[in-house]
């Protein structure tokens, strides 16, 4: 082998490939970049008191966002609630009880199905389940589908985070003879609780953004309800009726919308990470 | 299965007068899986003193300390045959209140397992599963207990602090205090100082050899001096046996068995 | 429940208060668990029992015809179904390569006080809600891909050739490769978070040990890094894939919502995801609700087979 004709090919291949990985990284953050100034140069302009007092204007006339944010309020909270109570629980099965158990794959296996499961196909099933039989579109159903959604992140954070909780505080917590119930509740999940947080604020990030499943679940409602049994407005359908109206108000509104929806979005997922710890390289 | 291992397995296990046993063990054998870990162990251990068990790594004595409170119960799998009696009653029978035994058998682990909550709450845990004691009585137990564990002088004035927070030494003391403030008989401590430093470990033996005298102690060590200091009677093991088993002062200077007294001189393990 | 001390001295015979609730609680836990199961069953049949009457018609034309008329009440999936797997397919295309990049520059040559900050940044563009997506992919993205993307390549494909034909299309700048555009950028922070995962689970020893020999980072990375984790990466790839396959409301503003078989890459298309966003709440009959639903059930069928690959492929500590 001569040395010179290799090692300039090395070097070559050497900075293209360094010059790429860079330059990927610089696009990613490229895109990041433009699509928050996007919504806040197209959404700022927008932004006045009527959008948190009015609702959502008929063509032409004035007015905000307040229904629509009320109604993802009110459904993502009431999804939650849902999503924490279920999906802690089946978490804790299959982190305490489970094991290796045959049922226990399974119950893993169905929840990465959830998971990736398209969001879409979840507003299928509560249309079939709910909104069908009862004849209507409602707020429920629309929280259904988002506690859907919600409750596999929930789950798979919450059995990651209880087995990262040392064997040893179980057994510490049994050897003073409280029951198993009592080690996992007052222990082992006041042990996890930053984790099992994180997981939820994760879990709300992604279901507050959500849309495809409230198309026909929630559907919308141009006026102020707090009716959770009837069409409820929420901010991700509105934005998407207003983005592809022609009305040049109601596209300014789903700017608004979508800059509210995605500050909202963006900083909750910040928490979440800033609280947990980065991977760190061993 | 491995008993063949040992040319000519001398054993000798000193038989102590019934009345003064706590917990006797006999004929103890422990599976994990299909794996042999204990090989029909008998031995008392006497009431009200310390008793230690040594060895090299991996020769069952710290299986042997978890049948005593059923801790290989958690996890299915492991199972022991044989009688392990606490007060007559065989707590490895199947009708046993495992809650209940926990309780009257505690146990400290190898590392500080605090719990993620105050010092104070950390005391009462155990005590709030039992008893429904009053403001003032509670606080009495904590104080009791943590003084016992001679933690007491460095923590009164932080009782509501994490239990996180203390050091190393400071943590296994709060777990001493965590175990007796539910006022076991029998306490366990399965290698207490060897997740600690030096000056930790010569202040947790003090409290160890102070609670002698009101518990029936079994600890496991690989700490020889630790062993000779601190206990009346020593059970040495090897492999999964109990090869001699007898006074501290007789097993360390005179041992009878070949296998004891090569390890006792530095010879292996 | 109580059981007040017999004897101050030594622990008295007692139970623990409410050592009854053991099984309780179990059974709760496990009830749950069970919950999760019956939902995915609940999908499954709801979505098998709501597209059964467009099966039934349509028969194995479903698959594979192109025309879906709601008002001559004949649908046919394969439009839906390619568009699907094809803007899936290119998304991916564009995603991996600079995935990899963003994986490789975050783990081997970030300066690490950047590592955490790039890092969050990479993972909010993934934290981006769909729908702010696509009104981006539509209002900013789309005239600024028509101009500097799709006119220079029309303009440049030689008449009558093959890559005219596959590049015809309105410079509108919305279409099928727009719409994997987006979707690239979208699914890019989910395979390059879980590549990075991988490469950090590669013993530093493993790597040094490569660079010790004088191998340039790029060597390290291609004949070392990569093969060691070549399962977990073709893992990584399929759970991207799945994302691209089931997402919707970016797809729906940007890829031109047309029923058929897409015949260029700058054409209107329609995915599964899209046709259903768009039609379901207001279909016309039970039909067109019945053929909506039938498609949602490929859709289903198609992302499963995807994650189960994947699951086959990269065990399940691996990815998040």
């Amino acid at each position: 082998m001569t040395p010179g004709a290799p090692r300039l090919t090395r070097r070559i291949a050497e900075v293209g490939f360094l010059a790429f990985c860079w330059a990927a990284t610089a696009l990613a953050l490229i895109a990041l970049a433009a699509i928050l100034w996007s919504l806040l140069s197209q959404g700022v302009g927008g932004l006045n008191l009527k959008v948190f007092t009015m609702s959502t204007p008929a063509p032409g006339s004035e007015g905000g966002l307040l229904n629509a944010i009320l109604g993802s309020l009110a459904m993502c909270i009431l999804a939650m609630i849902g999503a924490v109570a279920v999906g802690m629980m089946a978490g804790t099965w299959l982190s305490e009880f489970a094991k290796e158990s045959h049922y226990g794959k399974v119950v893993r296996f169905v929840n990465d199905v959830l998971l990736s499961a398209p969001s879409i196909l979840v507003g299928l099933f509560v249309y079939e389940l709910l909104v069908r039989p009862m004849k209507g579109f409602s707020g429920y159903a629309g929280a259904l589908a988002l506690s859907l959604l919600a409750m596999p992140v929930i789950v798979r954070t919450t059995e990651d985070v209880l087995r990262l909780q040392p064997t040893a505080l179980r057994e510490a917590s049994v050897a003073l003879g409280a029951p198993v119930w009592r080690t996992i509740m007052a222990v082992i999940w006041k042990s996890a609780r930053g984790g099992m947080l994180t997981g939820a604020l994760l879990a709300f990030a992604r279901i507050s953004g959500e849309t495809a499943p409230l198309l026909f679940t929630a559907l919308n409602n141009q006026f102020l309800s707090f009716d959770l049994g009837r069409p409820t407005a929420n901010l991700p359908v509105v934005i998407f009726n207003f983005a592809l109206s022609a009305q040049d108000n109601w596209r300014r509104l789903a700017w608004v919308g979508a800059m509210l929806i995605a500050v909202a979005v963006l900083a909750v997922t910040i928490i979440a990470r800033l609280s947990t710890r980065e991977p760190k390289r061993s | 299965m491995n008993a063949q291992t040992l040319d000519a397995p001398e054993t000798k296990v000193l038989a102590l007068p019934p009345d003064e046993v706590c917990l006797q063990v006999q004929g103890l054998n422990f599976y994990y899986g299909g794996k042999q870990a204990l090989f029909s162990v008998t031995a008392g251990f006497k009431r009200k003193a310390v008793t230690a068990l040594i060895g090299p790594s991996g020769c069952g004595k710290s299986t042997l300390l978890r049948t005593l409170n059923r801790m290989y119960s958690l996890y299915p799998g492991q199972r022991a045959e044989g009688q392990v009696l606490l007060d007559g009653t065989d707590v490895l029978s199947r009708g046993v209140d495992l809650s209940a035994l926990r309780a009257k058998v505690g146990m400290v682990f190898q590392k500080p397992t605090p719990f993620p909550m105050s010092i104070y709450d950390n005391v009462a845990y155990g005590v709030r599963l039992y008893e429904r004691l009053g403001k003032a009585e509670m606080a009495d137990r904590v104080e009791e207990s943590l003084r016992r564990a001679a933690l007491w002088e460095e923590v009164k004035d932080k009782l509501k602090d994490s239990g996180l927070g203390l050091s190393g030494g400071q943590q296994q003391r709060l777990c001493v205090a965590r175990a007796i403030a539910v006022k076991p008989e029998v306490l366990l401590l399965d290698e207490p100082a060897s997740a600690l430093d030096p000056i930790s470990t010569a202040r947790l033996e003090e409290t160890i050899s102070e609670l002698k005298g009101d518990y029936t102690v079994v600890i496991v060590t690989h700490n020889m001096g630790q062993a000779a200091r601190l206990s009346d009677h020593t059970g040495f093991m090897y492999l999964g046996q109990l090869v001699e088993f007898g006074e501290t002062d007789q097993v360390f200077t005179n041992p009878a068995t070949g296998r004891a007294r090569d390890y006792i001189t530095g010879r292996f393990g | 429940m109580t059981a007040v001390a017999d004897s101050p001295e030594t622990g008295p015979s007692r139970t623990a208060k409410g050592a009854v609730f053991d099984r309780g609680f179990e059974y709760l836990c496990f009830a749950a668990a069970t919950l999760l199961l019956t939902a995915l069953g609940g999908l499954i049949i709801s979505l098998a029992i709501g597209g059964w009457p467009a099966f039934a018609k349509f028969g194995p034309a479903f698959f594979v015809t192109s025309t879906w008329d709601p008002v001559g009440e004949v649908y046919g999936a394969s439009g839906a179904i390619v568009g699907t797997l094809v803007s899936s397919a290119l998304a991916l295309v564009f995603a991996l390569p600079l995935a990899m990049g963003v994986a490789i520059f975050l783990v081997e040559l970030c300066p690490v006080p950047l590592r955490r900050p790039i890092g969050t940044a990479v993972e909010l563009l993934a934290g981006i809600p769909s729908i702010v997506y696509g009104m981006w992919g539509l209002f900013v993205f789309a005239p600024w891909f028509a101009k500097h993307i799709q006119l220079p390549i029309m303009g440049a494909a030689p008449p009558g050739s093959l890559w005219e034909t596959i590049t015809t299309g309105i410079p509108n700048g919305t279409g099928i490769l727009a719409a994997s555009a987006i979707l690239a950028i979208m699914i890019l922070p989910f395979i390059a978070a879980t590549l990075r995962e991988l490469l950090l689970t590669i013993p530093p020893a493993v790597r040094e040990s490569a660079y010790g020999l004088g191998s340039t980072t790029f060597e390290v990375i291609r004949k070392v890094s990569l093969p060691y984790v070549r399962t977990g990466t073709v893992g990584a790839v399929m759970l991207g894939l799945g994302r691209a396959l089931g997402e919707t409301m970016a797809v729906t503003f940007i890829i031109g919502n047309s029923h058929g078989f897409p015949t260029s890459i700058f054409a209107s298309g329609s995915t599964i995801a899209s046709t259903i966003a768009n039609e379901f709440a207001e279909a016309t009959s039970d039909m067109h609700t019945a053929a909506l639903i039938a498609l949602g059930l490929v859709l289903f069928i198609i992302t499963f087979a995807v994650l189960a690959l994947a699951r086959l492929l990269i065990g399940r500590e691996a990815y998040k």
